[in-house]
C-alpha cells in the first residue's frame, strides 16, 4: 500500500478517541445508549481503519492479538457470568449489582452484567476484525 | 435426583472418560475400567431385592418436562429390577470376557466401549424408569447403541448392511411405539405406567385402545425380533460376539419382551392381546427354531435360537394373559411364571453358548460348521460348557431348561382348559406348534455340540491350530454354565421369591389381592404327567432327526429357504424401492438451481401468508392511525424506497456496495426518528464494517452482468416479487391493526417496570440484552462467533483436487 | 405513520426477492442483505412505533417500548455475521469456479 501521509496522519489522531470512546459506550452501556455490541463495532472500525492506512504488515506487528482467542475468552466471559448465578443456586445468567465506594471515583455502580457486557465486546471485535483479516490476508 | 437416577445416568458418564483411558493409559486394557462399573451396579441392585420382593415398589421422581407430563420417574419393581440385574449381571461378564476377546492393538476400544457403556445406560433406563416418555428416549438410545455395535467393524460390508437393518426395523418400531404412548397419553392424560395401569379399566373401551395396542406390539415386535421382523437379528451376528451375547441374547432384544410385560396391566384384558401375542410368539417360535437347523454359522444358529426362544417368552406372556380375561384363575398363572423363568435361564444358557462360539471362532478362525468338527480333544473346557448350554436348550434335566421348557409345556397344554375361542379344538395346534419347535431346539442344539466337538478333525480347513482358550475367556462362560446347573438344581433356593414372584407380582398386579403372593413351586418331577411324555417324545424324534440329517435336510431347499429368509427378499426389494423413488422425488425439485429453490420458497411463503389470512379471516386495516406525518419523514421514506428500487439495475458492482450503504444508513435515520438511539448507533456502525466486507470481497468478484433472462421468467420472478412484498404489508398491517384489541398485554411493560428495580441500569435496550434475556444474547454471540469460524475455515481449509487438505 | 412504513417495508421485501431470484450470486447477497433490513424496519414497525421517548430511563417519560429495539439489536448483529459468512462463500466459490452465474454454479444432479 502506498504512503497516504494525510490518511495516516489523520489515522494517529482519531483512531484512540474512537478507541477511548468505544470503551466509554462500552462502560456506559448500563444507563445510556451504548453497550458491548456497539462498543465493539467502534472499536472493530477503528482497528480495521488502522489496517487501511498503515497496512496489513506494520499492524500485525503491533497488534499480536490472535482474534480466534479474543472470541474464545469473550464467549467464556459471557458464559462464566452465568454459572455465578448457578453457583448460588439461582438460574443461569442471573445477574447482580450493587453500589460500591471506590477512592476518587465516588460511589458506583458494579454489575455482572458489564462482565457479560465485555465478553460481547470481545466476541464482536474478534468477529469483526478475523472475518475482514482472513479475507484481506487471502490476497493471493 | 438419586442415586437411582445415578445409576442410570453412571454409564454415560463413565462413557465421556473411556476414550481419555484408552489414549493415556494404554498399558492397561480400556476393559478392566469399564469392568468395574456394572460390577458395582450389580451388588447394588442385588442388595435391593430384599426391599421389591417385599412388594413394595422403590419410586423416585426428578423433574424433567413437568409442563408435559414428562418426568424422570425411577421406578423399581420386581420386573424392573430382574432385568436391570440381567444387563447389570450379564453386562459385567460379557466386559470380562471381552477384554480377552478383543486384543488392546488394532482395536478401537474406545468407540467399543462407549457404544457398550451407552447401550448399558440406556438399557437400564428403559427398564427402570416409570415414565414412558422417558422410555421411549432410552429405547431409541438402545437402537442406536446396537446399531453402532453392529457396524462396530465398519470396513465391512455386511456389517454395515447389519447395523442399517437393524436400525431400520427397530427404529420404525419405536416410533410406532411413540405414537402409541401418544395415543395413551389422549386416553389418559398421563405419560406415568402407573397412573395409566390404575385407568386401565377405563380406557379399554376407548376406540384407541386397539389402536394403541397395535402400535405398541409392533413396537415390542421389531425390537425382540417377532416374525417377519426377526431378520435384522441374525445380520447383527456381525457384532463381535461379546456384543452378540449381550445385546442380541441377553438384554436388548428381550426389551420388547419387557415392553408387552409391562404393558400387559394395562392391555392384557382383551381378547385381541392374547390372540397376537401368542400366535406371533408360537409361530416365531416355531419359524425361528425351524430355519435355525438350516444355518451352517454358529452365530447364526445362536441367532436364529434366539429368535425362537424369544418366540417362545413373548407366547408365554400372551397365553397368560389369559389369566387376566378369565378373572384371574390359577391355572393360567403357570405361563406368566414360566415366561419370566424362561427369561432367566435363557439369558444363562445363550450367553454361555454365544461365548463359547466366540472362543471357537477365536481360536480356530471359523465359526462354519462345514469346517468345524473334532475340537473335542483340544478344547475339553469349552467343550464341557457347550454341552451344558446346548443340552438346557434342548431342554435336558438337570438343567435349567428342562425346567423352563416343562412349565411352558404345562402352559400350553392349559390352555386346552378354555372355555372360550374353541380352544378344545384350536389349542391342540398351540401344542402341536409348541411340540414340533421343541423337536428343533433339540437338534440345532446338538448340531451347535456334535457338528463342531465331535466327528472328524480337519487341519487343513482351518486358519489356526486350535487351542484351548485363555483362561480370562472362560471365565464368564464358566459363571454362567454353573449358574445353569445351580439354577437347575436349585431353582426354589435361588429364584422363586426373590425374583420370578416379584416379577409376576408387576405382570399381573391385579390378580391377587393385596398381601398375597404367588406359589412358585419350580420342581422336576411331577410324575407321568403329559408334559414329561411329551419331553420325551422330543427327545427321542429329535435324536432320530438329528441322526437322519443328511436324509431331509432337502425339505429346506424343496422350501427354497436354503439360501436366505424370504422376508429378507421384501426387505431388499423394499430398500430398493425407497432408495430409488426418493431419488426420483428428490431430483425433481432439486434442479440445481438457487433461483428456483428461493422461488420455491418464496411461492411456499406467499401461499402460507394467504391461507392464514383467508382462514383466519386475519386482515384488518385501521385507517385512524394514519394521522399526520412530519414532512421529513415523508422525505425519508421516499428516498429510502427509491434507492431501494434502484438496486436491481445497477451494473457497476461499487455503486451497488455505495447503493446498499446508503439504504443501511437511511436505516439509522428511521432508528433516531423511532427514538431508539442504541439501534441508530449500532445500525451506523454494522453499515460500516460491513461495507468494508463488501469492498474487500468485491474487489475480487466480476462486474455485475445485465440479467439475460427470457422476458418470461422476468415477469414471473417480479410476480412472485411482488407477491411476497404485498404479503408482508398485508401482514404488517394486519397486525398493526390488531394490536389495540390484543386480548394478553405487552411484556414490555414488565421490563419497563422493572429495568432499574431488578438489574439496576437505566437503558431498558441493554437491560434486557444482557439481563433479562441474557441466554438470547449468550446465544447471539455464539452465532457470531460460529460464523467468524466458518469465514475462517471457508479461506484457509482448501481441498485440493483429490479432496484433501491442502493446508 | 405505521402504514407508511409497512410500504417502505414491503418495497423493500418485493426487491429484495426480485434480486435474490436473479442469476447473479452477488445480487443474491444483496438482496439478502435487504430482506433483514426490510426485516428489522418491520419488526420495529409492528412493535409499534411509539411517540413516547427514548427508552432511556434518565429521561422523562412515556418511553417507547424496548423489546422490539432490543430484538432487532439482536437481528442486526447476528445478520451481519450471516451476510459476512455470505460475503466469503460467494468469494471462495467465484474463487473455485470462475464463474458467479448461478445456472452454471448447479450441482452434481446432471451427472
Amino acid at each position: 500500500m502506498k504512503n497516504n501521509v494525510s490518511l495516516q496522519t489523520v489515522t494517529r489522531l482519531t483512531v484512540f478517541i474512537v478507541l477511548a470512546f468505544s470503551i466509554y459506550l462500552l462502560l456506559a452501556g448500563h444507563h445510556a445508549p451504548g453497550g458491548g455490541f456497539i462498543g465493539g463495532l467502534m472499536a472493530a472500525s477503528a482497528i480495521v481503519l488502522l489496517y487501511l492506512s498503515f497496512g496489513m504488515k506494520k499492524i500485525s506487528k503491533v497488534f499480536t492479538i490472535s482474534y480466534p482467542y479474543l472470541i474464545a475468552v469473550g464467549l467464556l466471559l459471557a458464559m462464566g457470568t452465568g454459572f455465578i448465578g448457578v453457583l448460588v443456586g439461582d438460574p443461569f445468567l442471573t445477574q447482580y449489582y450493587d453500589y460500591f465506594y471506590i477512592p476518587f471515583l465516588g460511589t458506583v455502580e458494579l454489575t455482572t452484567a458489564l462482565i457479560f457486557d465485555i465478553g460481547v465486546y470481545f466476541v464482536v471485535v474478534g468477529v469483526a476484525l478475523f472475518s475482514i483479516l482472513t479475507i484481506a490476508e487471502d490476497d493471493a | 435426583m438419586s442415586l437411582l437416577h445415578l445409576v442410570i445416568l453412571a454409564p454415560f458418564i463413565l462413557a465421556i472418560f473411556i476414550p481419555l483411558f484408552f489414549k493415556y493409559v494404554k498399558q492397561v486394557h480400556t476393559g478392566w475400567f469399564v469392568l468395574v462399573l456394572p460390577t458395582i451396579l450389580f451388588i447394588y441392585l442385588i442388595q435391593l431385592i430384599p426391599t421389591v420382593s417385599g412388594g413394595e415398589p422403590i419410586v423416585e421422581s426428578l423433574a424433567w418436562v413437568p409442563s408435559l407430563g414428562i418426568n424422570f420417574d425411577v421406578y423399581i419393581d420386581g420386573l424392573a429390577l430382574l432385568f436391570a440385574l440381567l444387563i447389570t449381571g450379564i453386562g459385567a461378564l460379557v466386559v470380562l470376557y471381552s477384554i480377552y476377546y478383543l486384543t488392546k492393538k488394532g482395536e478401537a476400544l474406545h468407540n467399543f466401549y462407549v457404544y457398550l457403556l451407552m447401550f448399558m445406560g440406556a438399557m437400564l433406563g428403559v427398564v427402570l424408569s416409570g415414565n414412558l416418555m422417558v422410555i421411549y428416549v432410552f429405547w431409541e438410545l438402545t437402537s442406536l447403541a446396537s446399531s453402532l455395535l453392529i457396524g462396530y467393524w465398519h470396513h465391512r460390508e455386511k456389517s454395515r448392511y447389519g447395523a442399517q437393518k437393524s436400525m431400520l426395523i427397530t427404529v420404525t418400531g419405536g416410533f410406532s411405539m411413540l405414537a402409541s404412548f401418544s395415543l395413551l397419553y389422549v386416553m389418559t392424560g398421563s405419560f406415568n405406567i402407573q397412573e395409566i395401569i390404575a385407568q386401565a379399566g377405563d380406557i379399554a373401551t376407548s376406540p384407541l385402545f386397539i389402536p394403541a395396542m397395535l402400535l405398541i406390539l409392533l413396537g415390542a415386535f421389531t425390537k425382540s425380533a417377532q416374525f417377519p421382523f426377526h431378520i435384522w437379528l441374525p445380520d447383527a451376528m456381525e457384532a463381535p460376539t461379546p456384543v452378540s451375547a449381550y445385546l442380541h441374547s441377553a438384554t436388548m432384544v428381550k426389551a420388547g419382551i419387557y415392553l408387552v410385560a409391562r404393558m400387559s396391566p394395562v392391555f392384557a384384558g382383551a381378547s385381541e392381546w392374547f390372540w397376537i401375542v401368542s400366535v406371533f410368539g408360537m409361530f416365531t417360535l416355531l419359524w425361528g427354531s425351524f430355519n435355525a437347523v438350516r444355518q451352517t454359522d454358529l452365530k447364526s444358529i445362536l441367532a436364529y435360537s434366539t429368535i425362537s426362544q424369544l418366540g417362545m417368552i413373548m407366547s408365554l406372556l400372551g397365553l397368560g394373559s389369559a389369566a387376566a380375561f378369565y378373572n384371574y384363575e390359577e391355572v393360567y398363572f403357570t405361563a406368566t411364571i414360566a415366561a419370566v423363568f424362561h427369561l432367566i435361564n435363557h439369558s444363562t444358557f445363550k450367553g454361555s453358548l454365544f461365548m463359547v462360539a466366540g472362543i471357537v471362532d477365536h481360536e480356530t478362525g471359523t465359526r462354519d460348521i462345514r469346517y468345524l468338527g473334532g475340537l473335542m480333544t483340544f478344547m475339553p473346557i469349552t467343550f464341557t460348557l457347550s454341552i451344558i448350554g446346548a443340552f438346557s436348550m434342548a431342554g435336558i434335566y438337570p438343567f435349567n431348561g428342562f425346567l423352563s421348557k416343562e412349565m411352558f409345556l404345562t402352559g400350553v397344554l392349559n390352555t386346552l382348559m378354555m372355555t372360550d375361542f374353541n380352544m378344545q379344538s384350536i389349542g391342540f395346534l398351540f401344542v402341536a406348534v409348541a411340540w414340533i419347535a421343541s423337536v428343533f431346539t433339540f437338534i440345532y442344539s446338538m448340531i451347535i455340540v456334535f457338528k463342531t466337538f465331535t466327528g472328524k478333525y480337519q487341519p487343513e480347513k482351518l486358519d489356526k491350530k486350535p487351542h484351548e482358550a485363555p483362561i480370562g475367556m472362560l471365565i464368564s462362560p464358566i459363571i454362567l454354565a454353573s449358574l445353569v446347573i445351580l439354577f437347575g438344581l436349585f431353582p426354589n433356593q435361588f429364584l422363586s421369591y426373590t425374583l420370578i414372584e416379584p416379577a409376576v407380582q408387576s405382570i399381573l398386579p391385579t390378580a391377587l389381592p393385596a398381601g398375597e403372593q404367588f406359589y412358585v413351586n419350580i420342581y422336576p418331577w411331577h410324575g407321568w404327567t403329559p408334559e414329561l411324555w411329551l419331553t420325551i417324545g422330543v427327545i427321542v424324534v429329535g435324536t432320530i432327526m438329528y441322526l437322519t440329517l443328511t436324509k431331509w435336510q432337502n425339505i429346506y431347499k424343496i422350501l427354497r429357504l436354503h439360501k436366505k429368509d424370504p422376508i429378507n427378499y421384501i426387505y431388499d426389494g423394499f430398500l430398493d424401492k425407497l432408495v430409488t423413488g426418493s431419488q426420483k422425488i428428490t431430483y425433481m425439485q432439486m434442479t440445481g438451481r438457487l433461483n428456483n429453490y428461493l422461488a420455491f420458497m418464496s411461492v411456499f411463503l406467499i401461499a402460507i401468508l394467504a391461507y392464514g389470512l383467508i382462514e383466519f379471516d386475519a386482515f384488518a386495516l385501521d385507517t385512524s392511525i394514519v394521522g399526520d406525518i412530519p414532512i421529513y419523514f415523508w422525505i425519508l421514506a421516499v428516498v429510502t424506497v427509491a434507492t431501494t428500487i434502484t438496486m436491481p439495475f445497477i451494473q457497476n458492482r461499487i455503486a451497488a456496495i455505495i447503493t446498499i450503504g446508503v439504504v443501511g444508513y437511511l436505516l439509522a435515520l428511521f432508528f433516531v426518528f423511532f427514538k431508539a438511539p442504541d439501534l441508530a448507533l449500532t445500525q451506523l456502525l454494522v453499515e460500516t464494517v460491513t461495507t468494508t466486507l463488501f469492498l474487500l470481497c468485491f474487489y475480487h468478484l466480476p462486474e455485475l452482468r445485465k440479467e439475460k433472462s427470457k422476458p418470461r421468467f422476468k415477469i414471473a420472478n417480479l410476480i412472485i416479487s411482488l407477491g411476497v412484498g404485498i404479503g408482508v404489508m398485508i401482514v404488517g398491517i394486519s397486525s398493526i391493526a390488531m394490536k389495540a384489541g390484543r386480548p394478553f398485554e405487552s411484556i414490555s411493560e414488565y421490563f419497563k417496570e422493572n429495568a432499574y428495580e431488578l438489574a439496576g441500569g437505566k437503558n431498558m435496550v441493554n437491560v434486557i440484552l444482557v439481563d433479562f434475556r441474557g441466554v438470547d444474547t449468550m446465544l447471539e454471540i455464539l452465532v457470531l462467533a460460529i460464523a467468524g469460524l466458518g469465514v475462517y475455515s471457508l479461506i484457509k481449509l482448501r481441498m485440493n483436487d483429490e479432496g484433501g487438505r491442502l493446508k | 405513520m405505521e402504514i407508511l412504513m409497512v410500504v417502505v417495508v414491503g418495497v423493500m421485501f418485493t426487491i429484495a426477492t426480485y434480486m435474490v431470484l436473479t442469476k447473479s450470486l452477488l445480487r443474491v447477497i444483496l438482496g439478502t442483505v435487504l430482506y433483514s433490513h426490510g426485516a428489522h424496519l418491520l419488526i420495529l414497525t409492528m412493535g409499534g412505533l411509539g411517540t413516547g421517548a427514548a427508552p432511556l430511563l434518565s429521561t422523562e417519560g412515556p418511553h417507547s417500548d424496548p423489546l422490539p429495539q432490543a430484538l432487532v439489536l439482536t437481528a442486526i448483529v447476528i445478520s451481519f455475521g450471516v451476510t459476512a459468512f455470505l460475503l466469503v462463500l460467494a468469494y471462495r466459490t467465484y474463487k473455485q469456479h470462475k464463474t458467479d452465474d448461478l445456472d452454471q454454479l448447479r450441482g452434481s444432479s446432471d451427472e
